[in-house]
């Protein structure tokens, strides 16, 4: 028996890894013929469809549809052959399961990072090339038909929108393609990347018919931070006993309600042990959170003064001119004053934390804390209109809103941190639990925090806006 | 004493509710296949798996080539040939660049991954085929390229799980000698099979598992006198009986007679057989033959695991 030989170097490894799955795509005419028409003939095309439509619109006077139309199809051209990479990654980890050769692989001395980085390679390599390809093959033809030559700016914008997008629904897959028991399961789960990227695709084409193209660095900026959260999840959760000992896909309802009925107890006999277990245990480790939803309100707020720099309002909007009791009585037909007003206000604010769970629960919590932060860039709109208005915005918005917002603002950022925990919780779980244990454990310690904090200070927070904010407000800016 | 290559103490696997293996002790020295035995779903595949750190054990403890399987995967790893139970190949791919992938993985330098392809090839009879597609393999071409993917890093521990399902006999005669030059190189080796004269035959112990359990251990021959009792010896004659029960020496026990036969338990064969013959001599009593019953791994096997053999 000889010396057992140093560990393969990572990049190495990983291009191993890939370079065989590459060879392998290249004998499969199965992935060969799509790419090629797409590489090819799809490109060309274009080419025509691009031809046809500047004449058309050029016969009725609107050119500019054409000038949008032909770097828009610059874009479809390179984003058809990289979906395919999208299959492929998704069978990257369940299709050699099922075929069985996924043991002999795991066995080897290579990393889990370069076993995952690998994969990823495999994936995104063919389908990226193909895409420059068909770029090339699309501009040549550009500037053959058309003599239109792309701007240099607008080709490298492109190619890294491609490269973006292939890399997230490649980390996206790859993710699920190593979570799943089988390809027809990872087919399923597909969903969860198609839809958010056809609608980002339908984004895009708004955003270059509009001719905002500066947009689109932020959409690549956004894509790669993407890539290396799903990258850095993927790398995370890849585990090598749960690929081989994942036998059935089963919802086990018994299962699920065991664990979220434990982590949601914390082993606490009565309400006080559980209100002390929320306040010692689940506050402080919400803490990080709670920091960065304050800055990201915070930023909110400035948003919304620079808005009003942007966008200002007419001065004669904002003057608050009336008889205070006409508004009470105004204000009382609208609900104010009276407890179906309280519930109202309440179930409102709810339904928008609820939104805000649900949305930041597949989204890193990105798009809860997007939403929760739309009133405070509202507020903070308000607040810039009316200082460039010359009033008193201090005393507006302390009447207005001050008396409520002691009470709604932290329970919109307890609720934001809590979202925020629980989506972030698969980027890293803690080893040693399935993905599935530590997002139903990070969905009961969201509960706690809502059950036991935020619904009781939104409910607090509602009557105050319901029954005392109408009245401070009429004594302070009406003189009521 | 030699250290052992493979040692495993109190090894267990728990799957959310369900424990796969409980408990396990089992050591394996260099220079030693033990053969490890035991019905579908009763821990074998999960004790290899734990023993090749793919599965983490959930209790007890297990060193191989002298790393732990928990602590030092990668290392364990890098030393451990396993023969899945399923080969497992790329179908598209030849034996060679199969090869020479797994060699790439184990960081083999090309010159010694050539040699021992070309050697390993020729030894399982694969050499006249490595530039044919896998996909143009037979069942038992694929198991025995397999068994050459789990050699080619040259490892010290062998972990085979039907290393001869699904070849002819030929085949299977082929790897089992190859399996035995092995054992010569110092190797540790775990076969696990359900051939249990396969076992029988290349095992130097036998491993048995029901349940998660390891439910006997031993060499062959002291499992069949545990399980089975003392070996059995049947006496034919060439007439009746006329009393030969009757001569049988001390530490002979008569378990079973005909008119022409009979057959006795003894601890000691050498000793007792020679008596008892001589004593037929003088008695005049012509034998015709004195042959040990054959008891096979089979009977042991089937008491173990608790099924009743049916009655010839």
């Amino acid at each position: 028996m000889s010396a057992v030989p140093a560990p393969l170097a990572g990049a190495h490894g990983a291009w191993l890894v890939a370079r065989r799955e590459i060879r392998d795509q290249g004998r499969d005419w199965r992935i060969l013929a799509p790419i090629a028409m797409l590489t090819l003939f799809f490109p060309l095309l274009m080419n025509f469809t691009a031809q046809a439509a500047v004449d058309f619109v050029n016969r009725y006077g609107a050119p500019i549809i054409g000038e949008r139309l032909i770097p828009f199809l610059l874009l479809v051209v390179g984003f058809f052959p990289i979906s395919i990479s999208l299959v492929i990654a998704l069978e990257s980890f369940a299709g050699e399961r099922e075929r069985l050769s996924l043991e002999p692989l795991l066995v080897t001395p290579l990393s889990n990072m370069q076993l995952y980085v690998g994969k990823m390679l495999a994936s995104l390599v063919a389908p990226v090339l193909a895409a420059y390809l068909g770029i090339v093959v699309y501009s040549a033809g550009l500037i053959l038909r058309l003599d239109w030559r792309p701007p240099v700016p607008l080709l490298v914008q492109v190619l890294l929108l491609t490269t973006a997008q292939a890399l997230v629904m490649v980390a996206g897959a790859v993710v699920i393609s190593s979570l799943t028991t089988s390809v027809r399961a990872a087919n399923l789960l597909a969903s969860f990347i198609i839809i958010p990227v056809a609608q980002l695709v339908i984004l895009e084409s708004m955003i270059m018919f509009w001719g905002q193209y500066s947009v689109l660095w932020y959409i690549v900026i956004g894509l790669l931070v993407t890539s290396a959260l799903l990258l850095r999840m993927g790398i995370h959760l890849f585990n090598r006993e749960e690929l081989l000992g994942r036998e059935l896909d089963v919802l086990n309802l018994a299962w699920v309600g065991r664990v979220v009925r434990t982590e949601f107890g914390a082993g606490a006999g009565n309400l006080k042990a559980w209100y002390v277990g929320l306040f010692r245990r689940s506050l402080p480790r919400t803490l990080p959170a709670l920091g960065l939803v304050a800055l990201v309100m915070a930023a909110g707020y400035g948003i919304g003064l620079w808005a009003a720099r942007q966008w200002t309002l007419p001065a004669e909007m904002l003057t608050l001119q009336a008889d205070p009791q006409l508004v009470l009585a105004n204000m009382r037909e609208l609900g104010f004053l009276q407890p179906q007003g309280w519930l109202w206000v309440l179930s409102n604010n709810l339904r928008a934390v609820l939104l805000a769970s649900v949305l930041g629960a597949f989204t890193f919590g990105v798009l809860a804390l997007v939403l929760l932060t739309t009133p405070v860039i509202i507020v903070g709109y308000i607040a810039g209109n009316l200082a460039l208005a010359g009033a008193s915005a201090g005393t507006v918005l302390g009447a207005l809103v001050l008396p409520h917002a002691l009470v709604e603002i932290p329970a919109a950022m307890l609720a934001g941190a809590a979202i925020l925990r629980w989506g972030m919780v698969v980027v890293s779980p803690a080893r040693g639990r399935s993905l599935g244990h530590h997002w139903l454990a990070g969905f009961a310690e969201w509960a706690r925090l809502m059950v036991g904090l935020v619904v009781p200070l939104l409910a607090v927070a509602a009557a105050i806006e319901v029954f005392l904010t109408p009245l401070i407000a009429v004594r302070v800016l009406f003189g009521g | 004493m030699t250290e052992a290559l493979i040692e495993a103490v109190g090894l267990t696997k728990d799957f959310d509710d369900f424990r796969a293996v409980a408990a396990v002790d089992l050591a394996v020295g260099p220079g030693e296949v033990v053969a490890l035995l035991g019905p579908n779903g009763a821990g074998k595949t999960t004790t290899i798996r734990m023993l090749a750190s793919l599965l983490t054990p959930s209790g007890g403890a297990a060193r191989v080539a002298g790393f732990d399987v928990r602590r030092d995967p990668d290392a364990v790893r890098a030393r451990v040939g396993l023969l899945t139970e399923h080969h497992g190949l790329y179908t598209r791919m030849r034996s060679e660049e199969y090869l020479a992938f797994f060699g790439g993985a184990y960081r083999l330098p090309r010159g010694v991954l050539q040699e021992r392809t070309t050697r390993l090839l020729e030894q399982f009879g694969l050499a006249g085929d490595r530039r044919r597609r896998l996909g143009e393999y037979s069942k038992g071409m694929r198991q025995k390229l397999a068994l050459v993917r789990a050699l080619l890093h040259d490892p010290p521990v062998l972990l085979l799980d039907e290393p001869t399902s699904a070849m002819d006999p030929a085949s299977a005669f082929q790897v089992r000698g190859s399996i035995d030059r092995l054992r010569q190189e110092s190797r540790a080796i775990i076969v696990c099979t359900h051939n249990l004269k396969e076992a029988e035959n290349l095992a130097d112990r036998i491993a048995i598992i029901r349940g998660g359990q390891l439910i006997a251990t031993g060499t062959a021959t002291s499992l069949k006198q545990e399980v089975l009792g003392r070996r059995q010896m049947e006496l034919r004659l060439a007439r009746p009986l006329d009393g030969a029960a009757g001569l049988l020496p001390q530490g002979a026990r008569l378990v079973a007679s005909g008119a022409d036969w009979l057959r006795y338990e003894t601890e000691d064969p050498r000793d007792s057989n020679p008596r008892f013959l001589r004593a037929l001599g003088q008695a005049g009593i012509d034998v015709v033959t004195l042959a040990e019953v054959e008891r096979s791994l089979e009977d042991v096997y089937l008491q173990v695991v608790g099924r009743a053999r049916p009655s010839a």
